[in-house]
């Protein structure tokens, strides 16, 4: 029985949260909830590949918003049912970071990070140039008046969003455990060592690349519903990139926990700082927060409480 | 309907803009080039020089260029004190690529959210008496809101040259780049030559800041624009070669005039960024590397 539980654990908490949706009117939390669970998909897929293998992506709107805008133009184009989008979704940034993955071929370290965001400007352009999804002004997105058995479309996305962010963190734990994040932390450490020695390291980082890939935009997906407005400048937010990159380092970036405690924690103080602060100052916290942690505590809360906990027991 | 007028125009247009490209690459051609440390701030330092020119030239009718020139001991002293965290976090304990440029992706950030908590995300533009004129050669209008800043940024870019080629601190500070071992036993303390060359770098921030509000009226977000222009034009010119940088912004700004005037100026930015994934994808050493 010591391996069901973490899957008790996964359907009790889609339990609860569908208990929520049954019992719950309040449009705000919805609105609300929905942000941070999408931050902890964007976050926890950052880490799969810049926690574990130590490339840093900066190029989360890109996948983000190729997520969202095959969703839209599946939807203008034929209609599709929700779920033929969300997986189309994960499949062109998939792809887009199977693309990626052959890329750290050349690309080591500082490059690498620049081509992603690189390669974020060159997507935006096309898309600012793509007439049929909305160019620059954007496309406003009608949500369907009934939806399975929601009262309302905000139930529904939360619903996909926490189902999202449940199967990434079980990616990602999954991942860590097996020999595959193994073979990933070798390459973060020393990536020549670790082919020499017979890890499969262009294998493996194509797997990484892939699969976080598809995550960050099966979280764009939903974003053209969450908002009812899809332009170029929202879907290719750089805020995206730095709270998917902040939220593991604050959090530590070697575990599955990290980007999750990370998510929540930043996610949650945002929420709150937009509300009764300002937006541009809760941007500025995220920023402030960031640095002092990247040179302070490297390896995140998490980090820091293994730490303190093993100075207790010693 | 295809006019030699229109692309002559254009080609010079380019050039002058690529006069332009050249200041602003300057910065991250000392960093990244000679220094290895990948400031991808700088662009935003640059916005952050445009605003404090800007500042001084509502307040006061100084001139931009004049006013750019004032900041630099200013920008010099931001420089210092970047790098020396920078150094006592990261280079020190050998962890500087990764981790650096999570640092220098979190002060881009703070840098620019200040800008606009500061000034809001209004557009702000200067007033100099040669903003508005031009100057015609036959079929060719050269418009001196472009032409000034090439001339300063074409006298900037040989300023530095003469100054790593010909001066002891220059000389050390391309030593130091390819051996600070060797620099350390000639008697010169490699930390201290890169705090300088990283203050110089910062310090071309405000005088390219101060062209970039003579060329186009600012706001806090756009240096994110200038991110892959400075990184395609230092990656293409070879990585910390100062004619390099020159002949690869020169390319840079024809490529992007022909790509607006023929395409649309929406496509402008992605000419850049494009050149810049293929020089890293094919020849990452760039046209004149070392």
């Amino acid at each position: 029985m010591k391996r069901a539980w973490p899957v008790l654990v996964a359907l009790s908490i889609l339990g609860v949260g569908l208990l929520l949706t049954g019992v719950m009117e309040n449009r705000y939390v919805y609105f609300a909830t929905y942000v941070i669970l999408q931050y902890i998909v964007l976050a926890t897929a950052w880490n799969i590949l810049g926690g574990y293998t130590g490339y840093v992506n900066f190029g989360t709107p890109a996948f983000f918003a190729m997520g969202a805008y095959t969703a839209t133009f599946l939807m203008l184009a034929c209609k599709a049912p929700f779920l033929v989008l969300l997986l189309a979704g994960g499949l062109i940034s998939g792809l887009l970071g199977l693309g990626l993955g052959y890329l750290t071929l050349r690309l080591k370290g500082v490059f690498f990070s620049i081509a992603t965001l690189a390669l974020t400007v060159v997507l935006q352009t096309l898309i600012i140039n793509w007439e049929f999804v909305g160019g620059a002004k954007g496309i406003s997105i009608i949500r369907p008046a009934t939806i399975l058995f929601f009262s309302s479309y905000s139930k529904f996305l939360f619903m996909v969003m926490l189902c999202l962010a449940t199967g990434a963190v079980a990616i990602a734990r999954w991942i860590e455990r097996s020999w595959i994040g193994q073979g990933l932390a070798a390459i973060r450490d020393n990536e020549e060592a670790a082919e020499c020695m017979g890890v499969p390291t262009l294998k493996l980082k194509i797997l990484a690349t892939t699969l976080s890939g598809g995550l960050m935009g099966m979280a764009g997906v939903p974003f053209p519903w969450h908002v009812t407005l899809i332009e170029p400048g929202s879907a290719f937010n750089l805020d995206y990139a730095v709270n998917s990159l902040a939220m593991p380092m604050i959090g530590g970036t070697t575990t599955w926990l990290g980007p999750l405690v990370g998510a929540v924690l930043l996610g949650a103080a945002q929420q709150v700082a937009t509300v009764t602060i300002s937006s541009e100052l809760n941007l500025l916290i995220v920023g402030v927060v960031l640095v002092a942690f990247v040179i302070l505590a490297p390896e995140g809360l998490v980090g820091l409480v293994r730490r303190l906990v093993k100075r207790e027991h010693a | 309907m295809f006019s030699f007028d229109l692309l002559g125009n254009a080609v010079v247009a380019g050039i002058l803009l690529g006069g332009f490209y050249a200041a602003v690459s300057l910065g991250i051609s000392v960093t990244f080039g000679l220094l290895d440390v990948a400031n991808i701030a700088h662009p935003v330092f640059i916005v952050a020089g445009a605003y404090a020119v800007y500042a001084v030239n509502t307040a006061f009718a100084l001139d931009p260029i004049l006013a750019g020139l004032l900041f630099t001991p200013l920008f010099y002293g931001l420089g210092v004190v970047i790098y020396r965290i920078y150094y006592v976090s990261f280079e020190r304990a050998g962890e500087q690529s990764l981790r650096g440029l999570v640092f220098f992706f979190g002060l881009l950030f703070i840098a620019e959210v200040s800008l606009s908590l500061a000034y809001g995300v209004d557009y702000r533009m200067v007033e100099a008496p040669y903003i508005g004129r031009s100057v015609s050669i036959g079929p060719i209008g050269i418009s001196l809101r472009l032409g000034v800043p090439c001339v300063v940024g074409l006298l900037l870019t040989l300023a530095l040259y003469l100054f790593l080629s010909k001066t002891f601190y220059g000389k050390a500070i391309m030593g130091v780049s390819q051996d600070s071992l060797a620099l350390r036993l000639m008697g010169a303390n490699p930390i201290q030559i890169k705090t300088i060359a990283f203050g110089l770098g910062m310090a071309t921030a405000s005088l390219a800041g101060a062209l970039l509000i003579i060329i186009v009226p600012i706001e806090p977000s756009m240096g994110r624009e200038y991110i892959g222009r400075v990184f395609a034009i230092t990656v293409l010119g070879g990585m910390g070669s100062i004619g390099g940088t020159l002949a690869a912004a020169l390319i840079l700004g024809v490529a992007e005039s022909l790509t607006s005037t023929f395409s649309g100026p929406s496509w402008a930015l992605a000419v850049s960024f494009g050149i810049l994934l293929l020089a890293l994808a094919v020849r990452p050493s760039g046209l004149f590397g070392r």
